[in-house]
């Protein structure tokens, strides 16, 4: 069709009604890296559009830094610089552990808001929806490791570790963050509201991050207590941060972190893909 | 050219079902419907809140898998050809399934990627579609900002940024004004005209009559008429008596004595100063209506003849206007 025919039909909105709804012609199937790319564009936008979002993993960060170092410090190590190279690696993880929610959060929206269900009707790589999401989530994590290590330096955080013990730390909490984001998909596809969202996951994550070895060592603790402490997922992935921040962490450290994630996300993974096929 | 993809060679059926029943709980939502809906045609579901459209719908639209029956959407087997099928329909849902943080344009690009568009494609789609629903204006703005009408607009510009072979509209003009209303119809009719199977729910019945080639009335799950607009009406009887009282008060006194008179059911059409009935003789009518006179009930309004939409899904759900329903309603 030639120009000059195409400028006299949309002339007129009947007829460009009709050009419009003629000429939607359909590509190729994009692959799944274009799909995922697209739906990782959508999460960007989101936070162009409601910086809002970003209170969690700017606002939370610094508070629960300043918060626990002053309140904790005198009590438990003597001085606040002495607490804060053993708090900061843990209040890090525990952080970024609570930020994991949103993830579930945004997608329990998204189905009650419908449009879940155009995403389900279209031929794409279904996983792309998640996974495009949660690479965005990887940002956020970022973002909030990025602030609160930036503090903590203010604050008189001197790692042992290095630039190096730094990155590789930050770099396995975003892989255990992405692994136990697959948890609150998981909920969030399960879950009519995002009040019960919100309810379950602070039942979970209040004791999971508080009886862990974040704020203090398990040796002060009861013995029964020191069991649950020592095989919780926050405390493996504290001790191997803590450890890669100071340069004290073992292979073995980052290892078990490393198990727990492929070992979350082989399980809830999964589930999550199969709820969000089968979702009613 | 379809038939190097598919098994079955291309029907003239968009859509054919055979016993599709869905199960929430106890409750039966869909109760064995049979479909069948012909190429290029629009299908109107026509039923109240609750009736068991959504749930065939999103069945038909892979959403949901349904417990019992069997339905083809263009040859493809629901439940064993799923991906062939998303790769032919669209869905509009009931509440606006698009994103609303974000703007209209990037809505619009976003499905545009995910139909496999290149991003300057994708840009240009947009733009041509925004221009054609009217809604160059709002581009920039977040879709939240949106009037009812705009929002349903940029609802259906997401579903057809690639041409539906079929596309499912669930309740696309409820809660809309006059115009906005006119404006989805006019995009509808152009969707059709270009090709696309349209099918929608409604609870309007001008709607349907408006708009759909067939109509299927559904209540509690099941199909219970279906067949074009002037088949449903004939198939209620050849005439209507409609009368419209002065006073609404009278109407349960009235209702009585027509129901005596015509010895048939008398219904009400919502007006509660209206009264409905399906009369074969129109002097029987006449009668009744000197009866009315008779009993000093005055009438402003009377008419007999074919019935509305409205009279035929009444006489088919059987809500009849005697005083006792009439009560039950109001309290």
């Amino acid at each position: 069709m030639t120009d000059v025919i195409e400028r006299r039909e949309t002339d007129n909105p009947d007829a460009r009604l009709h050009a419009a709804v003629a000429s939607g012609n359909r590509p190729a199937r994009p692959n799944a890296a274009a799909s995922t790319a697209a739906f990782a564009t959508r999460a960007l936008l989101r936070i162009k559009h409601v910086p809002e979002q970003m209170f969690d993993v700017t606002v939370f960060p610094i508070i629960f830094l300043l918060m626990f170092t002053y309140l904790f410090g005198g009590a438990i190590a003597g001085s606040t610089a002495d607490y804060l190279q053993f708090l900061l690696p843990g209040i890090l993880v525990m952080t970024v552990a609570q930020i994991t929610i949103y993830t579930g959060i945004d997608l329990n929206n998204d189905i009650r808001k419908g449009i879940f269900d155009r995403f389900r009707t279209l031929p794409i790589w279904l996983p792309s929806a998640l996974v495009g999401a949660l690479l965005v989530d990887v940002i956020r994590y970022t973002i909030a490791s990025a602030i609160m290590i930036a503090l903590g330096f203010a604050l008189g955080f001197r790692p042992e570790g290095g630039a190096m013990g730094l990155f590789s730390a930050v770099l396995l909490i975003l892989v255990f963050a992405f692994s136990f984001s697959w948890i609150w998909t998981v909920f969030g596809l399960i879950v009519r509201s995002e009040k019960t969202l919100m309810m379950i996951s602070f039942m979970v994550l209040m004791p999971l991050t508080f009886v862990s070895n974040v704020f203090v060592a398990p040796e002060t603790l009861p013995s029964w207590l020191q069991g649950f402490v020592e095989i919780n997922p926050i405390s493996l992935l504290a001790t191997a941060v803590r450890g890669l921040m100071h340069g004290t962490a073992t292979a073995g450290d980052v290892l078990w972190v490393l198990i727990v994630s492929v070992v979350m996300t082989a399980i809830f993974a999964p589930i999550t893909l199969y709820l969000y096929r089968n979702k009613n | 050219m379809e038939g190097l993809q598919t098994a079955s060679p291309e029907t003239e059926w968009a859509v054919e079902a055979h016993g599709l029943v869905k199960v929430f709980g106890k409750h039966r939502a869909v109760d064995g419907v049979d479909l069948a809906i012909r190429k290029g045609t629009v299908y109107g579901f026509l039923g109240p809140n609750g009736a068991g459209k959504t749930t065939t719908i999103r069945m038909l639209a892979t959403l949901l898998k349904p417990d019992g029956g069997t339905a083809r959407i263009f040859g493809h087997d629901l439940s064993r050809e799923a991906d062939d099928i998303r790769n032919r329909i669209s869905l509009t849902g009931q509440y606006a399934s698009i994103d609303e943080d974000l703007t209209g344009i990037e809505n619009l690009i976003l499905m545009a990627r995910l139909m496999g568009y290149s991003r300057r494609e994708a840009k240009g789609r947009a733009d041509e579609l925004l221009r054609a629903f009217g809604l160059e204006d709002a581009a920039k703005r977040q879709v939240k900002n949106y009037s009812g009408g705009m929002r349903r607009r940029i609802d259906i510009a997401a579903s057809i940024v690639v041409t539906p072979d079929l596309l499912f509209l669930d309740e696309p003009t409820t809660g809309l004004d006059p115009r906005s209303r006119n404006q989805v119809w006019a995009i509808i009719r152009t969707l059709v005209r270009a090709g696309t199977t349209v099918l929608l729910t409604t609870q309007y019945l001008e709607e349907a009559d408006q708009l759909a080639d067939r109509i299927a009335v559904i209540h509690d799950g099941k199909i219970i008429a279906e067949g074009s607009s002037a088949e449903l009406k004939a198939s209620v009887g050849s005439g209507t008596f409609h009368v419209e009282l002065a006073n609404a008060d009278d109407r349960d006194r009235a209702a009585a004595i027509l129901e005596k008179r015509l010895a048939m059911a008398v219904f009400s059409a919502g007006d509660p100063s209206a009264l409905t009935a399906q009369v074969e003789d129109p002097s029987l009518a006449a009668e009744a209506l000197g009866e009315l006179a008779r009993e000093r009930i005055a009438v402003s309004d009377f008419s007999f003849g074919r019935p509305s939409l409205d009279e035929v899904f009444l006489t088919l759900t059987g809500q009849s206007v005697s005083p006792d329903a009439h009560t039950e309603e109001e309290s």
